[in-house]
């Protein structure tokens, strides 16, 4: 985390989010750094899985772009693109699993598109990949199936089955017990500080948040844009800000 | 005191002083939810009876206060202060205190009203119809369009269509409908063969009902119910099934896996209904030209083999080729509009709901239509 400080992965320029003409935040520029493990805080409805969506591709900014690695998300080059999302891998707060297929499917799915693996082969993958999330021997399980936080766990798989050097999440830890989210947290350090992927992750968890976290940028509904970033122990101590100093308080702020 | 059925209110007033100037009113007792109004009555009978100079309202007696009663103390306050009149609230318990406290009195002011939009003149609201049919039209096409190229272009990579998929389509609407579709046809043909007997056969025309319903059953009763049937066990099935997914972000998991939704969800199931309704169709026919023979054999005395025969002299080769055309038509129709439904889902459950619904309903509807220009086409292409 020392020398690649200075290689940003991602880079967010004057990002612009507009709903109609209800503007959610407007000009949000950040960086995230390689091998880091940045998470985006806010307040409920400050735009922070619509920033996620912006960064993944998704929706599209009003204005301003999103470079990974260089390439902007939205490039209309579809070789380009390609290579662009093979390198990014998702988690999404619903898990997102394709209900028709099993586990292993599931997995299979992104090796199958973007490999010419054998069967045989993409198999091993599999297996290996449901292992590294603790989920070994549930390959024929469909999703319906599973509890909410086994499902959580195999959407990490499928995110992880191309060993993509960017994953995003999306509340990882929504709708889990505390040791159940623990373990999520554990499971992304681990990931984190073994392969070196880097990682976005959109939560509200204040213990994650501690746990997890290299960096934060923190968005803000009613100055609809960032409020603050850096080393959230460093902002809790020294942050002047009270937006900021409540939020990693938990205090209520003045009623607006 | 009137009796009435609602419990007898459980507080007291007691007023202390003289009419117009300093008055104590003590209350008492409960001051619950079901007393509210009540209370609030008692309370403006008691103001414009005394007309007090000045009014201390002790509430040491209060045994029990809920938010309601709560709300009643803070309305008495703010109607004395509407009045110009010193008022005062003593005694307050530290319970009472409390649960004071939990009612913000500026949400009580009701909130400014929302401007409403002007109601529509009736012309205005024809056009804006007409417009939102028309956008929706338009969107159809272009969804429609998109798959047809889709469909084009997969044709040249064969190799990429989901046929696990497609396989699976072509069971769901083609294997699995077979028993509906077979039945109702058979009765649909002995009903149409019954009905024109009736007629026919005063005419001494019995073998023509063979006729009509062969041109009925092969031109327009097959393709359109089994278009219909589908659309219900299919069409709506599909829009459901992908609304589900954009529901649950699946389809977004997918764009992210750089896949089109488009050729990965929609190409495998409307090319299994394009595939699988044809045959349906002919199996419809089928079944309908077998009800009519039950009734030529049975009720007008026929027998099966000039039945046969005489379906075959009404019916030719371009007759059926150009209404399985049709149907594979019916089909694209069904499943397209099916597909476009569920990607338009956005929100939750009673959005896939409602786009169950209209997948089912633009279906049948562009279905007629549909059969109309084909009718009329297929009349001046002979
Ligand atoms: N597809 C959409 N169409 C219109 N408005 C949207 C859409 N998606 C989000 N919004 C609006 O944008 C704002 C931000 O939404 P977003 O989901 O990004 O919030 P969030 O920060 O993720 O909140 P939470 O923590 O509750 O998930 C909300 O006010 C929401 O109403
Ligand atoms: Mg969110």
């Amino acid at each position: 985390m020392t020398s690649s400080d200075k290689n940003p992965i991602i880079v967010v320029e004057n990002l612009t989010a507009r709903f109609g003409d209800r503007t959610i935040f407007t000009n949000v520029s950040f960086q995230v750094n390689e091998g880091e493990v940045l998470v985006i805080l806010g307040g409920s409805g400050c735009g922070k899985s619509t920033l996620m969506k912006q960064m993944i591709g998704l929706y599209r900014p009003a204005s301003g772009r999103v470079l990974i690695k260089g390439v902007d998300i939205n490039t209309p080059d579809e070789v380009q693109l390609r290579q662009l999302r093979m390198q990014i891998g998702v988690l999404f707060q619903s898990s997102a699993l394709f209900g028709s297929m099993t586990l292993g499917e599931n997995v299979a799915l992104p090796l199958g598109e973007y490999t010419d693996l054998s069967p045989a082969s993409i198999d091993l993958l599999v297996r290996m990949k449901l292992a590294m999330v603790n989920l070994t021997g549930s390959a024929e399980l469909l999703p319906s199936e599973l509890s909410g936080g086994m499902k959580k766990r195999a959407g990490l798989a499928r995110a992880m089955a191309l060993d993509p050097s960017i994953l995003f999440f999306d509340e990882p830890s929504a709708g889990l017990d505390p040791i159940t989210s623990a373990e999520l947290d554990n499971l992304i350090k681990t990931i984190n500080s073994s392969l070196g992927t880097t990682m976005v992750i959109v939560t509200h968890e204040l213990e994650s948040i501690f746990d997890i976290a290299h960096r934060v940028v923190m968005l803000d509904k009613t100055a609809k844009g960032l409020i603050a970033e850096g080393d959230p122990h460093y902002l809790r101590e020294h942050s002047t800000d009270p937006r900021v100093v409540n939020f990693f308080q938990r205090r209520v702020g003045e009623l607006k | 005191m009137p009796t009435t059925s609602r419990p007898k209110p459980d507080y007291a007033f007691q007023i202390e002083g003289q009419k117009r100037e300093k008055i104590i009113l003590s209350i008492s007792g409960r001051l619950v939810l079901e007393h509210l109004e009540h209370l609030e009555s008692e309370y403006a009978a008691f103001l414009t009876e005394m007309r007090p100079a000045e009014l201390t309202v002790d509430v040491s007696q209060v045994e029990y206060l809920d938010s309601a009663g709560a709300l009643a103390l803070i309305q008495m306050e703010d109607q004395a202060k509407a009045q110009n009149l010193p008022f005062q609230l003593v005694n307050l318990t530290d319970a009472a205190r409390r649960i004071m406290a939990l009612v913000d009195r500026q949400a009580l002011q009701p909130s400014p009203p929302v401007p409403k939009p002007r109601p529509w003149k009736a012309l205005e609201q024809v056009g804006a119809v007409s417009l939102s049919v028309l956008n929706d039209f338009v969107q159809v096409l272009t969804f429609l369009g998109g798959l047809l190229i889709a469909l084009a272009q997969s044709f040249r990579h064969p190799g990429k269509i989901r046929w696990g998929d497609t396989l699976f389509y072509m069971k769901r609407a083609g294997v699995d409908g077979l028993p509906i579709v077979g039945l109702i046809s058979l009765l649909l043909g002995l009903i149409i063969a019954f009905m024109s007997s009736l007629q026919l056969k005063q005419f001494g025309a019995n073998i023509y009902v063979a006729s009509l319903l062969a041109i009925a059953m092969v031109k327009e009763l097959g393709p359109i119910m089994t278009a219909i049937l589908v659309a219900g066990r299919s069409g709506s099935a599909f829009a459901a099934e992908i609304g589900t997914m954009m529901v649950n972000e699946e389809v977004d998991a997918l764009i992210i896996m750089g896949f089109d939704p488009l050729k990965f969800l929609a190409l495998p199931k409307v090319l299994a209904t394009m595939l699988v309704v044809p045959v349906l169709t002919l199996y419809a026919d089928f079944f309908g030209l077998i009800g009519g023979m039950i009734v030529g054999v049975v009720g007008l005395d026929l027998t099966v083999f000039s039945y046969i025969s005489q379906t075959q002299k009404s019916l030719n080769l371009f007759d059926l080729l150009s209404s399985l055309v049709k149907s594979a038509v019916f089909a694209l129709l069904i499943a397209g509009i099916g597909c476009q439904r569920g990607f338009q889902v956005r929100g939750g459950a009673e959005a896939v709901g409602s786009a169950t619904t209209s997948a089912v309903v633009a279906a049948i509807f562009l279905i007629i239509v549909t059969d109309s220009a084909f009718a009329i086409v297929l009349h001046y292409l002979r």
